[in-house]
C-alpha cells in the first residue's frame, strides 16, 4: 500500500481547559486510499491521545463522523485523501454547539426528529395475524430514497436558513416526516403538518439546495421540501378558495 | 453520585436494545424504562447488517427446513428447544417490523420478497436491498419515538451491574458529556450491548463493538458461553475490513481463486453449479464457517491472489449485470467503488475473510435469562444457543428482534413483587465503581500505554485464535492474554479532563476486550475438537462424545478463569454430517 503525508489542522477545544478554541497542527503517514477519518485515527494512537471525535462503521452508514473539512460538511470516513491537497482544515460540524474538540451536541437535532412524528401510523390498522401490508414496488420506490437518511446531520450544518433560524425544523427531519407521509400504509400526514407545515416548517426553508449536495447518501433532502410545500399549497387551496374546503 | 430509579435498564440501544424497550413500553405503559447506550440509537452497528433477515413465510417453505438449516448450520451446537421457538417467532417479528413501517422489498403482487441466504434451503431472507439492518435499526429507533415511557440515556457509559442480595439491581453509568458517574437503581437489567468483533485487528465491526456488555456480566458473575466460536464472515474488503454481504452470493456472485477455479468445489461445496443459477445451501452458498476455511486452505496452496492489499480471493458479480446491482447491491457497489476503486459492474472485487460476529456471549436460556437473577440479555451479547458452532447469514437479525422482546417478557414477569431495594447496599457498589475509575484517572505511575496494549491483544487475537488453531498457539494466546490483563492494571491515560474524554472510554473498552479475549482462548484451548467455526488443526474431527457441550467460562478476577460445561439441548435432531454438496450427489 503507498502512503503518504498528510498535513491536518485540527480545531481543538476542551471545556475543561480552554477559553477559546484553537487550531492544532499534525503530521502523519497514510495509505493513499485512506479517508480523513484514518489520519485522524492514526494521529490519535501515535501522537495525541486527547483528540476527541466520534467514528464507528467506517463504511458511511452509522452517520457518527460528520464534521467540517476544508469548510465542507463531510462525513471524515468518506472523505478521501486522494481528493485533498495540501493542509486539511478539520472543525466541528457547523450550527452545533461543540462538547469537545470535534464532539458536537446534536440535541436540537434529536429533539426536532422526535416532533415529526416519523414513525408509521397506520392507515387501516390491522393485526400480524393478518400478514403484511401489501405494497408494489412501485409504491415502495415512491418514498424509498426518503429511507436512506442515517442521521449523520450534515444537511443542518449546510443549511444556511438553520444557521440563521435554528428554529427551522430542517432537511432531514421534513424529509422523514416526508417520507411517512408517502408510504401507502400510513395514515399520519395531518398529524405530522401541524409541525412540518408550520411556520418553522418547510416555509422556512429557502431553497437553497445546500442540503441535497452535501448528502451523502442522495436522499435530497431538497426535493422532499419543495414537494411538501407544493402539497401544502394544495391544501390550502383546497380550505381556502374551494367551495366546501376542497372536501 | 446522582441516583435514577427506574423500574428495567436497558444497557444498549441498537436492534436488541430498541426491541426490548418497545416491547416493555407497549406490555405496561406505566413502566419506567431506562434505555442507556454509549452511541446515540442509529449510531449503533446493527445499521451496518446488509443481506436481510430469515423468516419462514413463503409456501414452499416449512418450519422443519429452517429449523433443520440452522442446527445443521451450528454443527449441532444449537439449543434445539431454542431453535423451534425462534423459528416460529421470527416470520411474526418481521410481520411486526413491516407494520412498522420497515421498507422491506416486495414481489409485484405486494407482498414481501425474499433472497437466498448461506446454508438455508429455502429463500427465506428478507430484505430492504442491501441495508436491512440500516433499515430495521431505524424502524426501530423511529418506532420507539412514540412512547414517552422510554427514556434514553444517549451517550453514557455502562459501567459496572450492580448486584446485591444474589440479584441484579441496576448499573453504573458515566454520562460521556460531562463525565458524571451515575447509578441507575433499576427491578432487572437487560444487556443488549452487541459483539466484541473489535478484539481482533481486522473485523467489520465498528469501533464501537467492544464487548462491554459481556465483560460487564461476565466481571459481575454470569458465566460467558461458547466465546470460542468467532464467526469469520467470507468476504470482506481486504483494506478496511468492510462487510460485502453475503447477499452478494446469494444473487449470484461467484468466488475464484488466482487460477479462476471456483475452489468451494474442492472442499465439500461441489460439484460446481452454473455461473448465474445460484443453488441453495452449496457452492457460494455454503455456509460462512466452511468458506472462509475454504480461503485458509487456498492460502497454504499459494492459490490465492496478490494485492497490494494482501492475499485474497476475487467475487465476481459482473453477470448479474448493473440493473440487478444498483437494484440489490447498491452500498455494495459503492462501497467496492469508494475504498477499493472497483467498480463491481465492470470487475471482479477482491475480498478476504474477516471478523465478523460471536456466536458466543453471556449465557441466557430461551427465555432470555441468565443465571444471574434480575440479568437478561440479548442479541449478539447473548449466547441463547440459536446459533451454535457458526450462524447461519440472516438468523442474527431476527434473533435480536425475537429475543430482545424474549427480555422484555421475561424481565417483567421478574419484576412482580420484588423485595425493596436495599438502597444502601448499591450506594456502596457504585461507590466501588466510582474508586475503580478514579484510580484509573488518577493512576501517574502508570506504565503501560493503552494504543500498546490494545495492538498486542489485537496480534495475539489473529496470530493465536484465527480461523485455524493449534494446542500451542492456543496455550501462547492464553499465557499473552493473560499477561496483558495483568499489564492493564498499570494503564496510564494521557487525558484527564472530563468532558467526552475519549482517552478514558478507549481505556475502558479495552478492559471489555480483554475480559472478552480471555474467554475465547482459554475456551478454544479446552474445546480439543474442531466444530463450525472452531476448527484446530491438532483435533480435526468433531467430537460429540466428549465435547456436545457449551463451554462456560466463570470470571475470577485476575486468575485464570474456571471453565465449565453444560449439555446441549437436542430434542429431535441428533448430530448428523453437515452436507452442502447440493442435489445432485
Amino acid at each position: 500500500m503507498k502512503e503518504r503525508l498528510v498535513q491536518l489542522e485540527v480545531l481543538r477545544y476542551n471545556p475543561d481547559t480552554d477559553t477559546t478554541a484553537h487550531f492544532q497542527r499534525y503530521e502523519v503517514s497514510c495509505p493513499e486510499e485512506g479517508v480523513v477519518l484514518d489520519a485522524l485515527n492514526k494521529i490519535k494512537e501515535t501522537i495525541d491521545p486527547t483528540l476527541n471525535y466520534r467514528w464507528s462503521c467506517h463504511m458511511a452508514v452509522c452517520g457518527s463522523c460528520g464534521m467540517m473539512i476544508n469548510g465542507e460538511p463531510k462525513l471524515s470516513c468518506h472523505a478521501f485523501l486522494r481528493e485533498y491537497d495540501g493542509v486539511i482544515r478539520v472543525e466541528p460540524l457547523a450550527h452545533f454547539p461543540v462538547e469537545r474538540d470535534l464532539v458536537t451536541a446534536p440535541d436540537d437535532f434529536i429533539e426536532k426528529l422526535k416532533r415529526v412524528k416519523p414513525y408509521l401510523i397506520p392507515k387501516a390498522p390491522k393485526p400480524i395475524s393478518e400478514g403484511e401490508y401489501l405494497q408494489t414496488p412501485a409504491q415502495l420506490k415512491k418514498y424509498h430514497r426518503f429511507t436512506l437518511c442515517i442521521n449523520c446531520m450534515l444537511c443542518y450544518a449546510a443549511c444556511p436558513e438553520y444557521g440563521l433560524t435554528p428554529k427551522f425544523i430542517g432537511p432531514a427531519a421534513i424529509s422523514l416526516a416526508h417520507r411517512y407521509n408517502l408510504d401507502s400504509r400510513d395514515g399520519g400526514r395531518d398529524a405530522r403538518q401541524e409541525v412540518i407545515a408550520s411556520k418553522e416548517g418547510v416555509w422556512e426553508c429557502t431553497f437553497v439546495g445546500a442540503c441535497s449536495e452535501v448528502c451523502p447518501v442522495h436522499v435530497d433532502p431538497a426535493s422532499a421540501l419543495q414537494q411538501v410545500k407544493i402539497a401544502s399549497s394544495i391544501d390550502w387551496i383546497k380550505e381556502h378558495l374551494l367551495p366546501g374546503g376542497g372536501k | 453520585m446522582e441516583t435514577i430509579s427506574t423500574d428495567v435498564a436497558i444497557i444498549g440501544a441498537g436492534g436488541a436494545g430498541l426491541r426490548t424497550a418497545i416491547a416493555l413500553a407497549e406490555a405496561d405503559p406505566k413502566l419506567r424504562i431506562a434505555l442507556i447506550s454509549k452511541v446515540y440509537p442509529m449510531r449503533s452497528h446493527t445499521c451496518a447488517a446488509e443481506g436481510g433477515a430469515a423468516g419462514v413465510i413463503k409456501p414452499d417453505d416449512s418450519f422443519d427446513l429452517h429449523f433443520d438449516d440452522t442446527v445443521g448450520g451450528g454443527d449441532w451446537l444449537s439449543d434445539q428447544d431454542c431453535v423451534e421457538y425462534f423459528i416460529h417467532e421470527a416470520p411474526k417479528e418481521l410481520l411486526q417490523l413491516e407494520h412498522w413501517g420497515c421498507p422491506w422489498n416486495r414481489e409485484p403482487d405486494g407482498s414481501v420478497a425474499v433472497r437466498p441466504f448461506g446454508g438455508m434451503k429455502k429463500k427465506r431472507t428478507w430484505f430492504a436491498a442491501d441495508k436491512s439492518g440500516f433499515h430495521i435499526l431505524h424502524t426501530l429507533f423511529q418506532t420507539s419515538l412514540q412512547f414517552d415511557s422510554i427514556t434514553r440515556f444517549d451517550e453514557y457509559y455502562a459501567l459496572d451491574l450492580l448486584v446485591d442480595d444474589g440479584r441484579c439491581q441496576g448499573v453504573t453509568a458515566m454520562e460521556m458529556r460531562s463525565g458524571q458517574l451515575r447509578q441507575f437503581h433499576a427491578k432487572a437489567v437487560i444487556i443488549a450491548g452487541g459483539g466484541a468483533g473489535r478484539m481482533f485487528p481486522f473485523s467489520t465491526n465498528g469501533a464501537i463493538k467492544t464487548g462491554d456488555g459481556m465483560a460487564m456480566a461476565y466481571r459481575a458473575g454470569a458465566p460467558l458461553k461458547d466465546m470460542e466460536f468467532v464467526q469469520y464472515h467470507p468476504t470482506g474488503l481486504p483494506n478496511t475490513g468492510s462487510l460485502l454481504t453475503e447477499a452478494c452470493r446469494g444473487e449470484g456472485g461467484i468466488l475464484l481463486n488466482k487460477n479462476g477455479r471456483r475452489y468451494l468445489q474442492d472442499y465439500g461445496m461441489g460439484p460446481e453449479t452454473p455461473v448465474g443459477q445460484p443453488q441453495l445451501k452449496t457452492m457460494e452458498l455454503g455456509p460462512r464457517d466452511r468458506v472462509s476455511q475454504a480461503y485458509w486452505h487456498e492460502l497454504q496452496k499459494g492459490n490465492t491472489v496478490s494485492t497490494q492489499w494482501g492475499e485474497c480471493v476475487m467475487l465476481d458479480m459482473r453477470h448479474l449485470g448493473e440493473k440487478k446491482i444498483n437494484e440489490r447491491l447498491p452500498l455494495v457497489r459503492e462501497l467496492a467503488a469508494s475504498y477499493l476503486g472497483v467498480d463491481i459492474v465492470k470487475d471482479p472485487v477482491p475480498i478476504r475473510p474477516v471478523v465478523h460476529y460471536m456466536m458466543g456471549g453471556i449465557s441466557t436460556n430461551t427465555q432470555a435469562a441468565t443465571p444471574l437473577p434480575g440479568l437478561f440479555a440479548a442479541g449478539e451479547c447473548a449466547c441463547v444457543s440459536l446459533n451454535g458452532a457458526n450462524r447461519l447469514g440472516s438468523n442474527s437479525l431476527v434473533e435480536l428482534l425475537v429475543f430482545g422482546r424474549r427480555a422484555a417478557l421475561s424481565a417483567l414477569e421478574h419484576i412482580q413483587g420484588l423485595p425493596a431495594a436495599n438502597t444502601t447496599a448499591l450506594n456502596a457498589l457504585a461507590e466501588e465503581t466510582q474508586q475503580r475509575i478514579r484510580t484509573l484517572f488518577s493512576r501517574t505511575d502508570g506504565t503501560e500505554s493503552m494504543s500498546g496494549l490494545r495492538k498486542e491483544m489485537m496480534d495475539t487475537m489473529e496470530k493465536n485464535a484465527g480461523i485455524y488453531r493449534t494446542e500451542e498457539g492456543l496455550q501462547e494466546g492464553v499465557a499473552k492474554i493473560h499477561e496483558l490483563r495483568e499489564r492493564y492494571g498499570r494503564v496510564i491515560l494521557t487525558d484527564r479532563t472530563n468532558v467526552f474524554n475519549t482517552d478514558l472510554f478507549q481505556a475502558l473498552e479495552l478492559g471489555s476486550m480483554l475480559d472478552c479475549a480471555e474467554a475465547v482462548t482459554v475456551g478454544a484451548l479446552a474445546r480439543k475438537e474442531s466444530r463450525g467455526a472452531h476448527q484446530r488443526l491438532d483435533f480435526p474431527e468433531r467430537d460429540d462424545k466428549n465435547y456436545l457441550r457449551h463451554t462456560m467460562v466463570y470470571h475470577q478476577g485476575l486468575d485464570a478463569p474456571r471453565v465449565d460445561y453444560l449439555d446441549v439441548v437436542i430434542t429431535k435432531s441428533p448430530p448428523g454430517v453437515r452436507d452442502y454438496s447440493g442435489d445432485h450427489k
